[in-house]
């Protein structure tokens, strides 16, 4: 593999923390094999920043299989990178050709604050959720069967492609508003589908609306592009159930 | 009720709200403009009636009024508040890989229309309240002759006032070209009707423009004063 691999140019958003001012550094990495993911290269350019003794560049990972939501970063101007409907972890150095420049920033949002580098904050999600995304059930011993509630294939298979959402935030990173609705339509969306989530589904919509306009994210335009970078393809109906949800909680 | 239209969604559906309605009014606006390719009387009529009914100068007309401000204004509120959800700009953002032109920019092309609609209100509107409502001449005529048709026509001698509409137009089609299926979306249609409304809206934000165009080009090329 060694002398085959790619020369690469990366650009990348270095920030000491949250209260220091950023910018864009030039790092060269050499012999990148096509077949590792855009973290691991990440990996490799870390080990030699360590060697030299230089600071590594700090990202959010975890799972490294596309489910967890923890990776992030915005490469060459898109969510996750070039790729359709992965995170960034199963985003692949044969995307790239030898030779190319990689631009690499957090995302960005006035409600995603910068941690690190190339980490933000994304707890506005977690606050939203804790606004409304939950239902409440009854523990006490005498809990009824699940399956004693029936629910339609159909409604069945839309829940849970709501529910298929991680929440890693590449809908706000990508839209032009930084609007979170996508997130906020999925998580609504999983409960309205049910019967389960009717009992709270107007407070549910209204309280969890309420806070992701608290948290400062913006308006939906509905330019799609959301739907189009979503690791999971939550799709833009979410939203528009949403807006339906949050009409029949305020007639 | 009063938080819901202080809400991101309910701004969103207030918005969406006056779309419906001033697209209803192009439809309007339109149909009034084609009949004067056809025949200078029937435009003269039509134009006259529009004018002087009561319902449409003080019910409709106060009502357009509103539902213009109201579009732009809250369209610029938005625009702003979404700036600032923004935060820092990116180095490199690739809109296009995810989304239309026309979706991205609806502030440039609202503004085009903006412009637009200063000029035309200069031109048409303002003519009109000064001879009805300030000199009180309710008649609809001049020396002895309706006279609408003879005053759009001699409107669009210019060639730059032809070349300023056309451009103009063609930024309201960019701006239906998004805004049609939007307002849509945005009151929660989905699914199954998404398809059809997607094909209605081409149809549409391509039609309306067009025709106010093709009226614009047709009273420049015949003139005949």
């Amino acid at each position: 593999m060694s002398g085959k691999g790619m020369n690469l140019t990366l650009k990348i958003w270095r920030q000491k923390d949250s209260s220091t001012k950023g910018q864009m550094v030039d790092y060269k990495v050499t012999d990148i094999s096509e077949h590792m993911s855009f973290l691991e290269m990440m990996d490799v350019l870390n080990e030699q920043l360590v060697n030299a003794g230089e600071e590594p560049v700090a990202f959010d990972h975890d799972c490294r299989e596309g489910i967890c939501g923890a990776c992030s970063l915005y490469i060459n101007g898109e969510a996750h990178g070039p790729d359709r409907a992965i995170t960034t972890c199963q985003l692949h150095m044969r995307m790239f050709n030898d030779g190319d420049t990689i631009t690499i920033e957090p995302f960005r949002a006035a409600a995603f604050p910068v941690i690190k580098d190339l980490v933000v904050d994304r707890m506005a999600f977690e606050r939203i959720q804790q606004a409304g995304g939950y239902i409440s059930v009854n523990t006490s011993g005498n809990t009824q069967d699940a399956n004693n509630i029936p629910i339609s294939k159909h409604a069945a298979d839309e829940a849970m492609d709501a529910a298929t959402c991680i929440g890693c935030g590449a809908c706000v990173a990508t839209c032009k508003n930084s609007s979170a609705m996508l997130f906020v339509g999925a998580k609504v969306s999983q409960y309205a589908l049910l019967p389960q989530g009717q009992i709270e589904a107007a407070d549910r919509v209204q309280n969890m609306v309420a806070q992701m306009d608290l948290e400062g994210f913006g308006n939906c335009t509905n330019t799609g592009a959301c739907e189009v970078e979503c690791p999971k393809g939550i799709s833009l109906d979410n939203i528009a159930r949403m807006n339906r949800e949050l009409m029949k909680a305020n007639i | 009720m009063s938080g819901f239209f202080k809400s991101s969604i309910g701004r969103k559906i207030a918005m969406a709200l006056s779309a419906f309605f001033l697209m209803f009014f192009l439809i309007m606006h339109l149909s009034v403009n084609l009949l004067s390719l056809i025949s200078d009387d029937a435009f003269n009529t039509a134009s006259h009636f529009m004018g002087t009914n009561p319902l449409v100068q003080f019910a409709l007309q106060p009502v357009l009024i509103f539902g213009v401000v109201f579009h732009f204004v809250m369209g610029f509120i938005l625009e702003l508040k979404n700036k600032k959800a923004n935060g820092v700009a990116y180095a490199k953002d690739n809109g296009a890989a995810n989304s239309t032109w026309m979706s991205r920019n609806m502030i440039y092309s609202g503004l085009a229309i903006l412009a637009f609609i200063v000029l035309h209100f200069i031109d048409f509107w303002i003519p009109e309240l000064n001879t009805k409502y300030v000199l009180g001449d309710m008649s609809g005529l001049h020396n002895g002759e309706m006279r609408y048709f003879h005053e759009l026509q001699e409107k669009f001698v210019p060639i730059w006032r032809v070349v300023f509409y056309v451009v103009a137009f063609v930024f309201l089609g960019l701006h239906l070209a998004h805004g049609f299926t939007s307002a849509f979306q945005s009151m929660g249609v989905t699914a199954g009707r998404k398809k059809a409304l997607q094909n209605f809206g081409k149809i549409y934000s391509i039609v309306i423009p067009l025709g106010f165009i093709i009226v614009a080009l047709f009273h420049h090329l015949n003139h005949n004063h």
